[in-house]
């Protein structure tokens, strides 16, 4: 970034500048510029160092207090979390978390957990087989007008989801499937299908032919190219598109309310049944939440190294 | 050629995932699937206080007795609406409860979504139907035929705190005028500080600010519709109750009543940020519960009157079986056990005579026990309930049921719209004339489609 300025005060043209000054000293025209960029670069100096932890913990706290705010809420009784305003310092209790594995109401929370696990997983399965072939036919030995394959599928994701409920349901209810893993499965393996594909295919396009021709000339067919070359060097990214995959069907609210009733009902489906417009629910809602969140925080945090690489790998480049 | 083949080979992997899937049957973890013996009842229902009572009891008493399976879906009041509208329209049998207001039932019924209750509820050992409050029962009942058994219900009338009154010096009549409240609401203004006169709903929405609303146009001698379908919001009489409603609020009303719902004004009252309040009975409940602020505080009298005799309001939590419902007799006799007198004692018994579902028998307000634990309030509720006229609740004759809404599908949408208008000149920031004007053209539109 700085290396054009350098080149600049080291050849000053000749007659402005009448002493010839070290770069960066005092009386020169242009190094005030760099003396005032150098502090901004990140790394320099203790200060900025002290700085940037200070920055980087504010904005991480920021960012974690609307959990650490749930996780207190839910650990107060209904009438402290309601007060207003709030008090902080109320007994804790794990009353909510009780009532929620069916000491309240008598609704037992394991289908739906079970239910959102079974569509979740297996959907995400699908679409990582699916989307790594066809992000293959996408990135390395390309189709013909690749690009418009590419964009048909982005395409798909730009009708808003709501416009294709109605449709969906009255089809799914033709054919005898509402309220089915079934249905769940292929409706999360479809809305998830073209954000997998593209994302792998960048993770694909990675991966050098070379490293490919190698194995096809060393005889291996495409099975064991994909299996033996292709995954390993794309893990990271099959582990990012997994968890992204997984987060999106598992989150779901919108077709599950819709589709779903008593058999394949989903967990946040069963969260929203906790409010109510006649009753005090913030406790209830706030456990609920935490414990449908762990599973994807778990995932999330199993992955994380490769999730990083992942990430970082290819989208940046 | 290779990768051709292999390529087939992965797809028919993947085809053959998905069909073995759709082989294993995933009904999904919830219910069982049927065969496995005994019968079973999907219900869906909306998440209040007195349905979490109802899904609390039913696994000791409904299914020990009968050995029927209750599935309950409960949603929020929103998402249920939306979700009963989808499955009902489409008569997708998922469920074979559900529950609805009787706002929703007239219209279900007409159009063949619902199952008549005449056999195997009305007529169930020990149900009583004539026990059933009578205008309850008529807002549910379409060409002789019973469609929806209520769960519990509510009317409308005026809470006062007496203490304040007392204070200034003032006193409620048994069965004030309009006119009379308005007077009272300039005079408790500010008794004590912070205290304002009145609490009415600003908040847009047809179930919000039009149920008291249109209540006030009821006795005003205004109505939405006249017999003919001809639109008349912005008629004389519904413009003078819409000017009143609004002047009262912003003279004597609480404060950021745009936004002012019934949550907003039962905390209001309970807080004591004002002296009188005109909406639902249900608010007894909360107000006269141990922990109130202002238990054994509050006076209740009738709906304020203009041009009728009374003018409560009438909305129920009732059931309705969907007619494309897969169980319709385990289906029946779930509602004949949860509106039942049976029931309610079954209530009484394990959670106390403050979680009864009220409101919907006369047996209830007969009965002493209950008379002892509802003392301030169950006369008033139970007259409420009994004044309300779902055939004619106004000075004319009406083209469909409902007292504080039209049982049409589009007056959700209608009222709603409108209701946000009145709310900014609530506001201030148009005249309620101006919103009503805006109206009375929606209105026409909506009008004309059921016109012969």
């Amino acid at each position: 970034m700085s290396t054009p300025d350098l080149t600049v005060d080291d050849h000053p043209a000749p007659g402005v500048t009448p002493t010839p000054t070290e770069p960066g000293g005092p009386g020169s025209a242009e190094p005030p510029r760099r003396k005032a960029n150098a502090p901004r670069r990140p790394g320099q100096g203790r200060a900025g160092k002290i700085l940037l932890g200070l920055l980087a913990w504010f904005v991480g706290l920021l960012f974690v207090s609307p959990l650490l705010w749930m996780l207190l809420t839910s650990l107060h009784a209904e009438t402290d979390a309601s007060t207003n305003p709030p008090s902080y310092f109320a007994p804790l209790t794990l009353e909510s978390f009780v009532n929620f594995f069916g000491g309240g109401n008598g609704a037992n929370p394991w289908p739906f957990l079970i239910n959102s696990a079974v569509a979740a997983i297996v959907s995400t399965l699908i679409v990582l087989v699916l989307s790594t072939m066809a992000a293959y036919s996408l990135a390395i030995r390309r189709i013909e007008r690749w690009s418009d394959v590419l964009f048909f599928l982005l395409s798909t994701k730009m009708l808003p989801m709501v416009a294709g409920l109605l449709p969906v349901y009255l089809v799914a209810k033709s054919f005898g499937i509402l309220d089915t893993w079934l249905l769940l499965i292929i409706i999360y393996s479809a809305m998830n299908m073209p954000i997998a594909v593209w994302m792998m295919r960048s993770f694909l396009a990675e991966v050098p032919v070379e490293v490919l021709e190698a194995a096809e000339l060393d005889g291996a067919r495409l099975p064991r190219v994909f299996l033996q070359i292709l995954l390993p060097l794309t893990a990271p990214g099959l582990a990012a598109t997994a968890l992204i995959c997984f987060i999106f069907s598992w989150n779901e609210l919108l077709f599950a309310t819709v589709l779903t009733s008593t058999a394949a009902s989903t967990a946040p489906v069963f969260l929203t049944s906790f409010v109510t417009s006649q009753g005090l629910f913030l406790s209830q809602v706030c456990a609920a939440s935490l414990i449908i969140s762990v599973p994807v925080l778990v995932a999330g945090i199993a992955a994380q190294d490769k999730l990083v690489q992942g990430l970082s790998m290819g989208a940046v480049k | 050629m290779k990768h051709l083949i292999t390529g087939r080979r992965a797809a028919w992997a993947a085809i053959g995932m998905v069909g073995a899937l759709a082989l294993s049957g995933c009904g999904g973890a919830g219910g069982s699937s049927a065969g496995d013996g005994g019968d079973e009842v999907n219900v869906l229902m909306v998440n209040n206080p007195q349905m979490q009572d109802l899904q609390k009891l039913t696994a000791d008493h409904f299914t020990k007795e009968t050995g029927i399976k209750v599935n309950y879906t409960v949603l929020p009041e929103n998402e249920v609406r939306a979700k009963i509208g989808q499955e009902f329209a489409a008569q997708a049998g998922n469920y074979d409860v559900a529950s609805m207001s009787n706002y929703e039932i007239p219209t279900y019924a007409k159009n063949k979504w619902l199952t008549p209750m005449d056999e195997g509820v009305v007529d169930a050992e020990g149900f009583d139907q004539d026990d059933i409050l009578a205008p309850m029962a008529e807002s549910m009942t379409v060409d002789d035929q019973v469609y929806g058994e209520p769960f519990y219900g509510e009317g409308s009338f005026l809470m006062y705190r007496t203490d304040i009154f007392d204070k200034a010096g003032v006193e409620m009549p048994e069965n004030p005028t309009w006119d009379e409240v308005a007077k009272l609401a300039a005079k408790v203004d500010g008794a004590e500080k912070g205290t304002k006169g009145i609490c009415l709903r600003g908040l847009p929405g047809w179930g919000e600010m039009f149920a008291p609303l249109t209540t006030v146009v009821n006795t005003f001698g205004g109505t939405w519709f006249d017999e003919d379908w001809n639109a008349q919001v912005d008629s004389k009489e519904f413009k003078e109750a819409t000017n009143f409603y609004v002047d009262l609020i912003k003279d004597h009303g609480e404060s950021g009543a745009p936004q002012a719902g019934y949550t907003e004004c039962l905390t209001n009252l309970q807080q004591g940020k004002v002296a009188m309040w005109y909406d639902s009975t249900a608010a007894t409940g909360t107000l006269e519960a141990d922990d109130s602020p202002v238990k054994g505080k509050i006076g209740y009298v009738a709906a304020p009157v203009k041009e009728t005799e009374s003018s409560s309001w009438l909305y129920t939590w009732a059931w309705g079986i969907q007619a494309a419902g897969k169980n319709q007799d385990a289906a029946k006799q779930f509602v004949a056990w949860a509106s039942s007198k049976d029931y309610e004692e079954t209530v009484a018994e394990e959670l106390g005579w403050q979680h009864v579902p009220a409101g919907k028998r006369t047996s209830t307000y007969e009965n002493p026990e209950y008379q002892n634990a509802a003392k301030p309030f169950y006369q008033q509720t139970e007259d409420a309930i009994n004044s309300a006229d779902p055939v004619s609740p106004g000075v004319q004759p009406r083209p469909t049921l409902g007292v504080q809404f039209v049982t049409i599908p589009e007056f959700a949408d209608l009222a709603t719209g409108i209701s946000e208008d009145v709310s900014s000149a609530i506001a201030g920031r148009t005249s309620a004339d101006a919103a009503l004007k805006k109206g009375q053209k929606e209105a026409e539109k909506v009008g004309d489609k059921y016109k012969k």
